[in-house]
């Protein structure tokens, strides 16, 4: 079993939610890396989503998109990522990380050759934006002997066939993307999302983070209220563009800080 | 004859195609695929298109035999279809009108368009003002500075142009951007794609619009010829003028399919846009087909003389076409299609698209082997008056 269903139930315990934030790994730089993740822990992240660069990404809006950009410019490949987990996993076996990325370089190392590196990397879960239930399960097949979790995204557009669909497949917790549109954009409406989730949850018997869009304590702390975990990506992007390198850690761990005050106020 | 009837339910052309999207798209794409399927089967939809396509368009686009072209080779007989003679000067309005037709039905009041050279996004501009909708066409900027002529057409037909400037600047952004538009506007927005790639049913039913030009060359062929041709050609960037012509031959073993790939500078060169004879399967834009990409799975740049061919990927049923051999695929350089281009200038007063220039200089590769009484038809997707200062900057004169 992978790190995520422990996690979630030690926070259930303490009656708190999760805090899972999302970044591109290689922005800015490959060596910048770990020292943002155990940043992102210390600042009381509870799960970490690592995006994994690709020259297309069709479902990110514009700052994800520079991000992965930046990222590429570096030279980060699929291997990097896994590299960055193993080292990661020297100073932390606790936190659980997700690998977030499209299947094309998925697809070039080749599935098994993939599930096999994420399992000795350390990774606990694997969400491949564009894959369709069909490839996912190939892939989840791959997966789920080492314990990797296949994660999955719902959207406001999803049908009750196409949530049920979902629910039987997915493991460690289902992503639900809180509004109509690309990662970052603004027009969420959290009632909107409290009637979702409960819908999702009727048919889902994993925890429902809720994503895309939350880009403040008072939203994150509404969102709490309703889901079991919060999804922040765009956001930290942004801080890490608007940050000198030798201060990413720090001010990266700052931001998480008031998200996870906001959310356990 | 063979029975062919790829795809299958879910997009499948053997072990390409598919739908590859984020599930914010998965809703839109299930509500146009059981649209389309509805209204491919409705007669007053068809009889519509074909009234659209005739009066609309200017079909059907007439056969022409390239005699002095043909004789000055001293082999096969070159045929072109002329495509170059529809209504915008390309076969991207088959498609387009179809499109616009489908979105009028399900109540899209805006459609949304990518475009590389501004063929497909003039195409979206004229039926976007002849359906009264509101239309926004998404161009990669450095696209935008090369094609400045056809922004302006666009503009003039009433649409929005947006520059795009992530990643290249080219078509595989421009798409990218238009499935983000689409994502976010999916309730009052038809997007319009202009190639048989994206997420299943675009490669089927850009395919199926495009395919009058096949079926229409099944008639005119026996009558101007009297018999169909030995090979038929055309260019692929994303393949959809060659579906158009190569779908209704597919059954018609004795005839030999050919694919024309933008081969750059050439493919050992590294600078082309040859995915099929030089890339390798993986997935983009929606679908699984083959690709140029890096050792990682990264989209690599591309180039062409020709625009319209510039594109890293192609539509998954040339893979599938590939693959089972019913198809045959080559590249040819920009050189030899300036030179093609030239060649049907001089000799027939036809100015071809650099595109449709790639499949006339395979034919003309060919005609010398081969013998008098056998045919080449080569589709001629589109006229050349976009490319007059590409060629000419290549001939060192400023127009």
């Amino acid at each position: 079993m992978s790190r995520i269903p422990a996690t979630f139930e030690r926070l259930a315990r303490a009656g708190r939610k999760a805090l899972i934030p999302f970044f591109s790994v290689g922005d800015p730089s490959l060596a910048l890396c770990v020292p943002t993740m155990q940043a992102m822990v210390s600042g009381g992240a509870d799960i970490l989503e690592l995006g994994v660069p690709f020259s297309d990404p069709m479902a990110d809006g514009p700052t994800i998109q520079r991000s992965s950009e930046r990222a590429l410019k570096n030279g980060v490949s699929l291997q990097d990522v896994l590299n960055a987990v193993t080292r990661f996993r020297q100073t932390d076996d606790q936190t659980p990380v997700v690998l977030m990325g499209y299947a094309n370089p998925i697809e070039r190392m080749g599935r098994e050759r993939f599930a096999d590196q994420c399992a000795s990397a350390g990774v606990d879960g694997v969400l491949v934006v564009d894959y369709p239930p069909d490839e996912a399960r190939e892939l989840g097949k791959l997966l789920r002997p080492h314990g990797i979790d296949s994660i999955f995204l719902l959207s406001p557009t999803s049908t009750d066939a196409r949530i049920k669909e979902i629910a039987a497949l997915a493991s460690g917790y289902i992503y639900y993307v809180s509004l109509r549109g690309v990662t970052g954009a603004s027009n969420m409406d959290p009632q909107e999302v409290a009637r979702q989730i409960a819908r999702i949850k009727t048919a889902a018997t994993v925890p429902v983070g809720v994503g895309f869009g939350i880009r403040d304590g008072a939203t994150a702390h509404l969102l709490a209220g309703v889901a079991d975990a919060i999804v922040v990506g765009s956001r930290i992007v942004e801080e890490i563009e608007a940050s000198a390198a030798d201060e990413i850690p720090a001010r990266v761990g700052a931001l998480i800080n008031l998200f996870r005050q906001a959310m356990d106020a | 004859m063979k029975i062919y009837d790829m795809p299958d339910p879910e997009g499948h052309f053997g072990p390409y195609g598919g739908i590859f999207v984020s599930e914010t798209l998965i809703a839109a794409i299930d509500e146009l695929k059981a649209q389309y399927l509805h209204y491919r089967d409705d007669p007053q939809f068809q009889a519509e298109f074909a009234y659209e396509l005739k009066h609309y368009v200017g079909r059907p686009s007439p056969i022409y035999h390239a005699r002095r072209l043909s004789d000055s080779l001293g082999g096969a007989q070159i045929y072109l279809k002329r495509e170059d003679l529809n209504h915008t000067g390309a076969h991207k309005i088959n498609n387009t009108v179809g499109q616009a037709m489908l979105a009028q039905r399900m109540g899209k009041k805006r459609i949304i368009a990518e475009t590389g050279a501004g063929q497909h996004g003039v195409a979206s501009a004229t039926v976007a003002a002849r359906y009264g909708m509101e239309c926004v066409v998404y161009m990669g900027s450095e696209d935008v500075r090369r094609q400045a002529q056809n922004v302006y057409r666009m503009k003039l037909l009433g649409a929005r142009v947006v520059p795009v400037e992530s990643g290249s600047r080219t078509l595989k952004d421009a798409l990218n951007e238009a499935m983000r538009d689409w994502v976010t506007n999916v309730q009052n927005t038809f997007y319009i794609i202009g190639t048989v790639a994206g997420p299943h049913p675009y490669p089927m039913m850009v395919r199926d619009f495009n395919s009058v030009v096949g079926r229409e060359c099944l008639t005119q062929m026996p009558e101007m010829a009297g018999r169909q041709p030995d090979v038929v050609l055309a260019c692929v960037g994303g393949g959809s003028n060659a579906m158009g012509i190569f779908y209704p031959y597919i059954p018609h073993e004795s005839v030999r399919l050919m694919g024309v790939e933008a081969g750059g500078e050439g493919v050992a060169s590294g600078h082309h846009a040859a995915s099929l004879v030089a890339g390798s399967p993986g997935v983009l834009h929606g679908n699984r087909t083959y690709l140029l990409q890096d050792s990682n799975g990264q989209i690599i740049e591309t180039h062409s003389i020709s625009a319209g061919l510039d594109y890293p990927g192609v539509g998954p049923e040339h893979a599938w076409l590939k693959d089972s051999h019913r198809a045959e695929y080559v590249a040819i350089n920009d050189d030899e299609a300036l030179h093609a281009f030239h060649t049907l200038c001089r000799m027939e007063g036809i100015i071809p698209a650099l595109e449709s220039s790639h499949a006339l200089a395979q034919a003309m590769k060919m005609a010398p082997a081969m013998g008098k009484e056998q045919i080449l038809l080569v589709n001629l997707s589109g006229r050349g008056d976009k490319d007059m200062a590409t060629v000419a900057e290549r001939s060192g004169i400023a127009l």
